[in-house]
């Protein structure tokens, strides 16, 4: 029962992560009909730029204002890459064959994830700046300290510190620090509540300026026919730019919550992260705000539970059956509508 | 007879090589990689290239050829054909144990394209990219007791001590087998329907061409010859694991076909070859001019990947059909020979 109890929190907590994601992929699909596999890894950068604020902040990065500068300066730098590679790399071919703008995306996957292994470092101002970080994984920097935020458990038999609970009984404790002792069959981790939190907040967010806004609604227009679009004055290219900027942004928030969670980070992480959160929408229905976020924790949970109750080498296949399996039975996806081809 | 001068062309040839080469023992070693890239180049070219898919899960195929053939040739191992001499019946199994790893890898290509040649480009590049990682995955997990208690297969650490039957030949062989194929496929109605298939989907299907049994033929073939390959590769490296196999080596490919020409398999042969003597010359170059510091040469592997990644972007951006095209070194000699009558395919 606890461990059933402890593998939901952990599935939903990953499952966030994948949706702030896989709502990236899903508003670019809209707007571009085009899967951006380099998302991910643009997201790996976000993470690493994170990094490197955590870093010069040094000792100020876990306090509040700290924490919300690493978030923030993360995702504005992700903000710009993915602008960056919708100008120069996928707007030139926005009229070419989709199959073009696909290897172009991967070429770019490919470019940031392995860039990012090689050593390269600078010397300049007196000491010596790491340009590339290097295939070796490293520790994130604890920007919110971990806490329990709540643990459930069956308290240690023999505990002086709380007699009342007899071996046998239940205890219910709220905001330990992490080396705590006994009542720990389930644990909250408050960065779990706080990833909830951001996660929630944001997609309530993006569903207001998707479906309230201006800006919104030219995007639902681009989305829908972008050359009609473009006739009735709406400024595709910038709408598409600003899709890619906002999609970007997202994953850079999602990937330092899943530093958080992992404690490290490595070049590769995007590749992985970023085909998850692709299967998240497609499982939800590609272009659908919130199919994708169902998607994505439904395979948190899936792959949560699968993991717990086998083993962990098993991971990385759980995602793909899960996909394959999805689209075999509703190609469209839970909440997509099927379309018919046009010719 | 006309369509059987060629192989006995081939095999003359093949074998004079192999006897010119046998005491460069670097070039043999170099031909060999090229060779088994070639195969797997030519052969993902089929469906990617003349059919019009995305698949980016050739090493899964590749992976699936390689155990199945190792798996057959160790337990062979103890096994003779009476009369033959050792040698032979080695070489004899290891054609049987190549032939089982295509079947193998291509009953592998059957089951994943029926399901998922129905879904269209980006989908379906997932799909083939998600049962390569699934491969992975099982092999990661999977242990084989042989007879007598001796661990054949040993999860992550895949198998070793498979018998060194690959030749350059044998290797050699395959590609002009391969080739030969791809030629025959694109010149033949069903290759026809295939190009029909790639240039207009929809179309085809209007014209009445059974766009997903030709897909599926199409994929089954291409990941026959991956299995080949696998075989081949893992009898001459002698000891493969699962991380011989994954999402890096099938990019490798999707390169190759990329830079050469997708549809081109003139292009994919060449791209092939290049792109694996260049990093093994840049390599031997290095190390030789470094002496003691071998940093540099290191470098070379390392910079390998992004510069593929910035290879396909620049490609896509300037130069979208590849270095040839759709043309073939063939196109050139026949249209010479039609005096440049309209012989472009």
């Amino acid at each position: 029962m606890y461990e059933l109890l402890q593998h939901l929190i952990n599935g939903l907590a990953a499952g966030t992560i994948y949706a702030l994601v896989a709502l990236g992929y899903t508003m670019v699909y809209g707007v571009l009909k085009l899967i951006n596999f380099a998302h991910g890894d643009v997201m790996m950068v976000g993470v690493y730029v994170g990094y490197a604020v955590a870093f010069l902040l040094g000792r100020d990065a876990a306090s509040v204002a700290g924490a919300l500068t690493v978030f923030t300066v993360a995702m504005l730098a992700c903000a710009l890459i993915g602008f960056a590679v919708e100008r120069f790399a996928y707007r030139p071919l926005r009229e070419k064959p989709r199959l073009t703008a696909l290897i172009t995306a991967i070429g770019i996957s490919f470019a940031l994830s392995y860039g990012f292994q090689l050593d390269l470092s600078v010397t300049a101002f007196g000491r010596e700046w790491t340009v590339l970080p290097g295939a070796a994984s490293k520790r994130f920097p604890d920007i919110i300290k971990a806490q329990r935020w709540a643990s459930v458990g069956e308290p240690a038999p023999a505990d002086p510190d709380h007699p009342e609970a007899g071996p046998g009984g239940v205890c219910l404790r709220f905001g330990e620090d992490e080396q705590a002792s006994g009542c720990d069959d389930v644990i909250l981790w408050n960065w779990q509540v706080i990833g909830f939190g951001i996660a929630l907040a944001l997609m309530v967010a993006l569903q207001v300026l998707v479906y309230r806004t201006r800006f919104g609604k030219a995007m639902r227009a681009v989305s829908y026919d972008h050359r009609v679009a473009a006739l009735l004055g709406v400024p595709v290219d910038r709408v598409i730019a600003l899709t890619f900027m906002l999609g970007s942004a997202l994953a850079a928030c999602a990937g330092i919550l899943f530093a958080l969670k992992d404690k490290t980070i490595q070049p590769l992480m995007g590749l992985y992260v970023g085909l998850k959160a692709f299967i998240a929408a497609v499982i939800g229905g590609i272009g659908n705000l919130p199919g994708a976020v169902v998607g994505a924790l439904l395979l948190g949970l899936c792959e949560e539970f699968i993991v717990g109750y086998t083993s962990s080498s098993w991971r990385d296949a759980v995602a793909f059956g899960f996909l394959i399996v999805v689209l075999l039975v509703r190609p469209e996806g839970l909440f997509g509508r099927a379309q018919a081809e046009k010719v | 007879m006309r369509s059987l001068a060629p192989v006995a062309v081939a095999i003359v040839a093949l074998a004079l090589l192999q006897w010119l080469l046998r005491d460069a023992e670097y070039a043999v070693y170099l031909m060999t990689r090229v060779g088994v890239w070639v195969i797997l180049a030519v052969s993902l070219n089929i469906v990617n290239g003349m059919t019009g898919q995305f698949s980016i899960g050739h090493a899964g195929f590749m992976a699936v050829g390689a155990y199945s053939s190792s798996l057959l040739t160790i337990f062979l191992d103890e096994y003779r054909v009476g009369f033959l001499p050792a040698a032979l019946t080695d070489q004899l199994f290891f054609v049987l144990a190549l032939a089982v790893g295509g079947v193998m890898a291509g009953l592998f290509g059957f089951l994943v394209g029926l399901p998922s040649l129905r879904l269209k480009g980006d989908y379906l590049a997932i799909v083939t990219l998600g049962f390569g990682e699934i491969i992975r995955v099982v092999l990661t997990n999977l242990n084989v007791i042989g007879a007598g208690g001796k661990t054949v297969v040993e999860g992550a650490l895949g198998m070793s001590s498979i018998p060194p039957y690959t030749s350059f030949f044998s290797v050699w062989f395959g590609v002009f087998v391969v080739v030969l194929l791809a030629k025959r496929l694109a010149a033949s109605s069903h290759g026809r329907w295939l190009l029909a298939i790639r240039e207009d989907e929809v179309a085809a299907e209007a014209m009445g061409v059974d766009t997903t049994a030709y897909k599926v033929r199409a994929f089954v073939v291409s990941s026959f010859f991956a299995g080949v390959a696998g075989g081949l590769f893992a009898h001459f490296l002698r000891a493969i694991n699962p991380n011989s196999f994954t999402f890096v080596e099938s990019m490798q490919v999707v390169v190759m076909i990329v830079a050469g020409g997708l549809g081109s398999t003139t292009g994919a042969v060449v791209a092939a070859t290049v792109l694996v003597l260049l990093p093994e010359g840049l390599r031997t170059l290095f190390l030789q001019l470094g002496g003691a510091d071998q940093s540099l040469a290191q470098k070379v592997d390392q910079v390998r990947m992004p510069i593929y990644g910035l290879l396909l972007v620049v490609i896509m951006l300037t130069r979208p059909q590849g270095i040839f095209g759709s043309t073939e070194a063939w196109d050139w000699f026949s249209r010479r020979r039609a005096k440049g009558g309209g012989a472009k395919a």
